[in-house]
């Protein structure tokens, strides 16, 4: 697709927040990608341009990160923690249960494009194992059957909300543009802190130290 | 003064300067740690890991061996290489082990086998034997990154040499590291292949067999090539190369190693633009033109007096080619005076001026001004001269400190270049022929140099706002013209204004030392014509021979004099193929290409870059040879016998010590009224493109450079043209039609490649700078 | 007994922690207001006073790494967190963001101040939208407030705060692969020296701080360094956010003094999940040294944990019990690692790749006990021999789970195979036992 003169504008916004341009790289391919879905070679050559680099530079630099795709992904990308221990603690049954429900591999796309399935590393938490990523939001606690249930409501369009995250899960390209740093409004909505962050605290409200 | 500093290395004790890395500190001492990353014209990366020795400080020893390449010594270091530790011994087999296990046993079928660091390193400082069982990575191999370079991901180690030149040395990032971890691996944006003219060197410092060349792939083993050190003939960089030459056929050049001129790079041309040596239509035999016309071969003996007997007692001219070595060159300035008793001799076939040829005599013939200065240098003015295309090695020169210290360069010239934007230059942008307007503006100091190329002759007065500007600031001049025999045909003579040395023509002390080397009565004492004016004298029926010496009358100013000149004289034509010449000369002399001859070119620095034969048992022979057999069939001998002897003789005139020619200043010219569609010309040849010594390679010819016709963002909008809309470029000699680039170019000015694909200006417009064309959209 | 101590976490419970307003109603911005008005080497000499040490990993003293920062130099200086949070079983930060993004906010105001610095940076991975989100709207509410920008607290202090969000990579969170990535390149570790104090983001001197060590800051300048330092053990001051997961009954984050130990954690979080037993954990997330039971009472603080043969590391403690195949854990670190590799140096790249090839092996029962000593050879192979210290985490795993469970690995193959059922140790086991 083209980039229309507001997308520009975006971009030029982008590297201005930046005390050297060759910064904004990150954000302009995250940009892209809420886009046109993934980093493509258009997109590549335009953040090339507005940067003043060559092709190659920026070409090397989105393959370094897996978050940047190089094909489409589906409107829900959905990532299974197999890290130690979320595998341990059911990520293996998920993803294996999932690859099997959708009929996709690792990287794979289902035919209608609704959901793509990957295996992550850990996502910082840990206190919420097994945990399912959903366009990189949370879904805590997840099981084999509570995943199925999860992906069949994105490919019926109503996918519940994140256990942690706003109201309701935005599209990978909506997602896209938040990491690109473009405020979507929706700070405020969800959570604060699921119970296993408040573990501590609780405990301390309750009077219980821990005995010397 | 250098600080040096004194550590043990393996109990040696070794003192070497501040700053210095462990790794060449043990070098110092014949110590080898085994290396691949490692490289000491890039900034360390200590990424392979496998130079680790162990490191103690006044007793404090670190926890874990040391990468060599990365650590600078310290006073009271001592390390301990594989050779006394068992621990640095241990980590450099491991990690050899770690390289190995993922490269592929292809050594049998690697152009690299017999010469790789890998290879020979494994044996070094390898196991003897894999413990690896598993399954290795594999990648499609080999995968073209441009027309001439290969890459195969499977045996590369990832040492980033290739990248790091890329972009640190030659600022051409189009290699990168792609991917991460155990996937990383070279590559290129899928739709830019690796065009950078300094792509053969990632080839060269590979330390393994990734990097190939097409055209040497699959054709020899090392260890089946005689090596002679030899010097590049393709430009006034003055490489010093090393030629590989196996059974009378050159198959590779590389790079050779000169700290004070190329360091240890060339430029993509002079390592792989050699095949010309060994095309088909090498002229091999003498040839005289018989009485209907056509060229008959003849023996020596009968050519030479034919050429003799054409020039005997005719008023003849000299035109010794720019590629001329030292040695030939001077035999061309000594036949025009002995033989032929004429100072009517040049070396410029191109564009020229006789301001120019005031100012080579006043302020370059015997100039100091060198590389070390650009090292010095608190900036750097560019005057007619691109680097990049027209001496690629001082494009790396500047590259170098402008990367290190900022070094400022500004550009004056008509169109912002490539080079000069990688050089981060300031673009002056002057209208083609308004150079001397804008010289005259500049401020340097006396550690400020100018680098004048052979095209500012083709602006009038720019020369004499440079001398201007020089005398008024200090600042230094050197003069860089593009053909590797310019700056030793100056100071060989070859020119009508001066005698060997720099002596001029004029100064009668000057004749007499040269009458007496040469042991003739006189030297002619009027200054002598220059090339365009002995055409001029061919076609005023004034003079009625030729000498030439491997010219291109396309690359004249002016085709239709020089072409009607060659035609209305007796021309005696010494050359290596057919030409232009050729085709008209009556006697036509074969000559040796540089790999089959000694000799020295004179670099613009006036370096002397001496070279040896590289292919053994060629019977061409060597121009001053030939003129001294001339010389002696005229009764009039010149008694140069061999290469070596010319060289002796011209060494024995040492500098001039009396006055140089004094400098009168030339005017600039009234810039012509521009119409309707009209724009002044301007134009440089780019290093890739088709000159007559890059035929045949069709590999490198692959990465030129696209051919396209540049104007301003206001000429594209008024002609209503974007990016890749076909321009035509007219005058009332023909027409160039090539796609739009739009790019920051004097408004008034139209630019196009002076000699590429589809944009030869000289033969179809007749012109290349400064004149009026029409542009219209096509 | 050892009290815990929520400071960082005090208010997470409250809905609204997170906004400006929220904070605001618990001294919010007061630190960074207070330490404007003192001088930046005195905000300096305060921290190093308090004994903060950082809480990403290394532990290196805050205050100091402040003190390395050139003065009167007439550079740039910049501050850059490191909130790229990717060290396995780590889950401290994003929460803490989360909760309350506000408290880094003012602590960077604090640490930019003290440092000289007129930018700064906040480095967060980019798998955590919500977190992004939270961040980004608080640095804006901060910037309305005058906080950020122009003339901050009216103080003539300028500060630009700028949110960078990650794609994806594990070795970001070194610190000169964090600044290589920041500006733009691949996420590669950097030569040191010149160390970022001297020569860090745009090659100038930069301090680069986990988001636990910044947001700490604005307790001690509110409470004093003797407050602070009277939390924890002698060399291990002030309280941390230690973050159990795995086999317990209630996993999650406790806040509390330096040098609590796992037994007494444990105890908190009401045990090992019913039925089961602790078989290893690790102090610090995967590239710290496993431990069994033996260490229950090893003092969780810096030095308590490197003397008994591991890390604190970033106190991410994950548990296993005894349904848990230790050479199917190792394995998939060891496959986390060679992921995560940048690929730079040869140990790390391809010494990854072997070992997940041998573990994989091992795992499907096939080898021989010589596998063990080759895996252990390897090791030794990259251990200190890498560019940076992934490749010494890739060998933490492998090393130690052979020093304690080397039986287990043996009854792989003389078993044929994995002799454990992967079923057993899901969270979902017991529900589905009693389904």
């Amino acid at each position: 697709m083209a980039f229309t003169d507001q997308n520009i504008e975006v971009m030029d916004s982008i590297i201005k927040r930046y005390p050297r341009s060759r910064s904004a790289i990150m954000p302009l391919l995250h940009y892209v990608q809420s886009l046109e879905g993934y980093v493509t070679n258009e997109g590549i050559e335009l953040i090339a341009k507005k940067l003043e680099l060559a092709t190659a530079e920026v070409s090397a630099v989105s393959t370094f990160y897996t978050q940047y795709k190089r094909k489409s992904v589906g409107e829900y990308h959905v990532g299974v923690c197999t890290n130690t221990l979320c595998a341990v603690m059911g990520g293996d049954a998920i993803f294996a249960g999932l690859k099997d429900h959708l009929g996709v591999e690792n990287d794979g796309v289902t035919a209608d494009g609704k959901v793509s399935l990957e295996h992550i590393e850990c996502n910082a938490a840990c206190d919420y194992a097994p945990v399912v990523m959903a366009n990189w939001e949370f879904y805590d606690n997840q099981t084999v059957q509570s995943a199925k249930d999860l992906v069949d409501a994105m490919r019926a369009g109503n996918p519940p909300a994140p256990t942690r995250g706003p109201n309701t899960l935005p599209t990978w390209k909506e997602n896209s543009a938040v990491l690109a740093g473009l405020n979507d409004g929706r700070a405020n909505e969800g959570t604060q802190a699921g119970e296993p962050s408040l573990l501590g605290l609780r405990l301390s409200k309750e009077g219980k130290g821990a005995k010397a | 003064m250098v600080e040096m500093i004194t550590l043990v290395i393996d109990g040696f004790e070794v003192s070497v300067p501040k700053g210095t890395l462990v790794i060449r500190a043990a070098e110092k001492l014949g110590i080898q740690i085994p290396r691949f990353c490692d490289h000491p014209l890039l900034d360390p990366v200590g990424a392979c890991r496998q130079c680790l020795v162990d490191v103690e400080i006044n007793g404090r020893a670190f926890p874990k061996p040391q990468a060599s390449c990365t650590i600078p010594v310290e006073p009271g270091m001592i390390v301990k290489t594989q050779l006394t530790s068992p621990v640095a011994d241990k980590a450099q087999k491991g990690n050899m082990e770690f390289l190995l296990i993922n490269h592929p046993l292809d050594c049998p079928v690697c152009d690299k086998g017999g010469e790789c660091p890998l290879q020979n390193q494994a044996m070094s400082n390898g196991r003897g034997e894999t413990r690896f069982e598993g399954k290795k990575r594999t990648f499609e191999k080999p995968i073209n990154i441009s027309s001439q370079v290969l890459l195969d991901r499977e045996r590369c180690i990832l040492c980033a040499r290739c990248t790091r030149f890329s972009d640190q040395i030659a600022a051409d990032p189009f290699i990168t590291l792609n991917e991460r971890g155990a996937l990383q691996q070279v590559g290129i944006y899928e739709k830019q292949p690796f065009e950078s003219y300094f792509s053969g060197n990632t080839v060269q410092i590979c330390p393994v067999g990734a990097l190939t060349g097409a055209s040497y792939r699959f054709r020899a083993r090392p260890f089946d090539l005689v090596s002679t050190p030899s010097a590049c003939e393709h430009c006034a960089s003055g490489c010093s190369l090393r030629t590989d030459v196996r059974r009378g056929k050159t198959l590779r050049r590389l790079a050779g190693d000169d700290p004070d001129v190329n360091e240890e790079w060339n430029c993509d041309k002079g390592r792989w633009a050699f095949k010309y040596v060994t095309a088909a239509d090498r002229l091999t035999q003498p040839m005289v033109r018989d009485a209907s016309g056509d060229l008959q071969v003849a023996s020596w003996p009968e050519a030479i007096a034919a050429a003799a007997n054409g020039l005997r007692g005719k008023r003849a001219g000299v035109l010794v080619g720019g590629r001329a070595t030292v040695e030939d060159a001077y035999g061309y300035s000594k036949f025009a005076r002995v033989a032929l008793g004429t100072n009517d001799i040049d070396f410029r076939a191109r564009i020229t001026s006789n301001e120019e040829r005031e100012f080579l005599a006043a302020k370059v013939v015997g100039s100091k001004v060198t590389n070390a200065d650009i090292d010095r240098a608190d900036s750097i003015l560019l005057v007619g001269f691109e680097t990049e295309e027209e001496s690629p090695i001082v494009f790396l020169r500047v590259h170098k400190q402008v990367r290190k210290r900022g070094l400022k360069v500004t550009a004056i010239a008509s169109k912002l270049s490539t080079g000069n934007e990688k050089l981060k230059a300031t673009f002056v942008p002057v209208a083609p022929g308004a150079e001397a307007e804008a010289i005259a503006k500049q401020e340097l100091t006396p550690n400020s140099v100018i680098l004048v190329g052979e095209r500012a002759s083709e602006s009038a007065g720019a020369l004499s706002a440079v001398v201007a500007l020089a005398d008024r600031t200090g600042a230094k001049v050197a003069w860089i013209p593009r053909r590797a025999g310019e700056r030793g045909a100056l100071e060989a003579g070859a020119i009508g204004n001066l005698l060997p040395g720099g002596r001029p023509v004029t100064d009668a002390a000057a004749r007499a030392d040269v009458a007496t080397v040469w042991g003739i009565e006189r030297v002619p004492s009027e200054i002598g014509l220059s090339s365009d004016e002995i055409f001029a004298a061919v076609n005023s029926d004034q003079i009625h021979a030729l000498v030439v010496g491997g010219i291109d009358p396309h690359d004249a100013g002016n085709i239709h004099a020089t072409l009607s000149a060659l035609k209305g004289a007796f021309v005696v034509s010494l050359e290596i193929r057919p030409s232009e010449v050729t085709k008209i000369a009556d006697v036509v002399l074969p000559t040796a290409a540089v790999p089959e001859k000694s000799g020295s070119f004179m670099n613009w620095e006036g370096r002397a870059r001496a070279f040896e034969v590289a292919v053994p048992d060629s019977l061409n022979r060597s121009d001053v040879r030939i003129l001294t057999m001339i010389s002696d069939e005229l009764g009039r001998p010149m008694a140069l016998p061999t290469v070596k002897s010319a060289a002796r003789e011209l060494a024995s005139f040492g500098e001039w010590d009396g006055a140089k020619s004094t400098f009168a200043p030339f005017s600039s010219v009234k810039a012509p009224k521009i119409g309707a569609n009209q724009a002044l010309l301007t134009s440089w040849r780019r290093l890739l493109d088709e000159s007559s010594l890059q035929e045949g390679e069709d590999n490198l010819a692959g990465t030129a450079r696209k051919s396209v016709v540049v104007i301003s963002p206001k000429r594209a909008s008024s002609l209503g043209v974007v990016d890749g809309d076909a321009v035509r470029v007219s005058n009332d000699h023909g027409a160039v039609v090539l796609p739009v680039l739009v790019e920051a170019i004097h408004d008034d000015a139209v630019w196009l490649p002076r000699n590429s694909r589809g944009s030869h200006l000289l033969a179809t417009l007749g012109v290349a700078s400064g004149s009026l064309v029409t542009v219209v959209k096509d | 007994m050892t009290t815990l101590t929520p400071v960082l976490s005090a208010h997470w419970d409250e809905k609204d922690s997170f906004t400006m307003a929220g904070y605001k109603r618990h001294d919010g911005y007061k630190a960074a207001e207070k330490a404007l008005k003192m001088e930046p080497d005195a905000v300096i000499q305060l921290v190093k006073d308090s004994g903060l040490r950082g809480r990403g990993g290394a532990g290196f003293p805050t205050g100091m790494k402040w003190g390395f920062i050139p003065q009167g130099d007439n550079k740039d200086h910049y501050l850059v967190v490191n909130a790229d949070e990717s060290e396995p079983g780590t889950c401290k930060d994003m929460p803490l963001l989360l909760a309350n993004p506000h408290v880094l906010i003012e602590g960077m105001i604090i640490a930019s101040y003290a440092i000289r610095a007129k930018y700064a940076f906040v480095y967060v991975r980019g798998e955590v939208t919500h977190v992004v989100r939270r961040v980004q709207q608080a640095i804006e509410d901060a910037y309305k407030a005058g906080y950020l920008g122009k003339n901050i607290f009216g103080s003539g202090v300028d500060l630009e705060l700028v949110l960078h969000v990650g794609a994806g990579a594990y070795i970001c969170g070194e610190e000169t692969a964090l600044l290589d990535s920041l500006e733009g390149f691949r996420g590669q570790p950097r030569l040191r020296p010149p160390f970022p104090a001297i020569a860090g983001l745009y090659a100038r001197p930069t301090v680069v701080n986990n988001v636990e060590s910044i947001s700490s800051v604005p307790s001690i300048i509110n409470n004093g360094a003797e407050w602070f330092s009277a939390m924890g053990t002698e060399k291990s001051k002030g309280m941390t956010i230690y973050s159990l997961s795995g086999h317990v009954t209630n996993p999650g984050q406790i806040e509390a003094p330096l040098g609590i130990t796992l037994r007494e954690l444990l105890d908190l979080a009401g045990g090992v999940r019913a039925g089961h037993e602790l078989k290893f954990w690790t102090p610090g997330g995967s590239s710290t040294p496993i431990f069994t039971a033996a260490q229950l009472d090893t003092p969780l603080d810096y030095e308590g944990v490197a003397a008994a043969g591991s890390m604190l590391g970033t106190k991410a403690l994950q548990i296993f019990d005894e349904t848990t195949c230790v050479v199917r854990a190792v394995l998939r670190w060891s496959e986390f690692y060679k992921h995560e590799s940048c690929g730079k140096c040869t140990p790390c790249r391809e010494g990854t790749y072997w070992l997940v090839q041998i573990l994989r092996d091992l795992e499907n029962g096939k080898g021989s006990e010589a596998d063990l000593d080759k895996l252990l050879d390897l090791c030794d192979n990259i251990l200190g021999r890498a560019f940076c210290a992934l490749g010494d985490g890739a060998t933490s795993p492998i090393t130690s789970s052979i020093k304690h469970f080397r039986d287990e690995y043996i009854a792989h193959f003389t078993n044929g195979g994995c002799p454990f059922d992967p079923h057993a140790s899901t969270l979902f086991a017991s529900a589905k036992a009693g389904a």
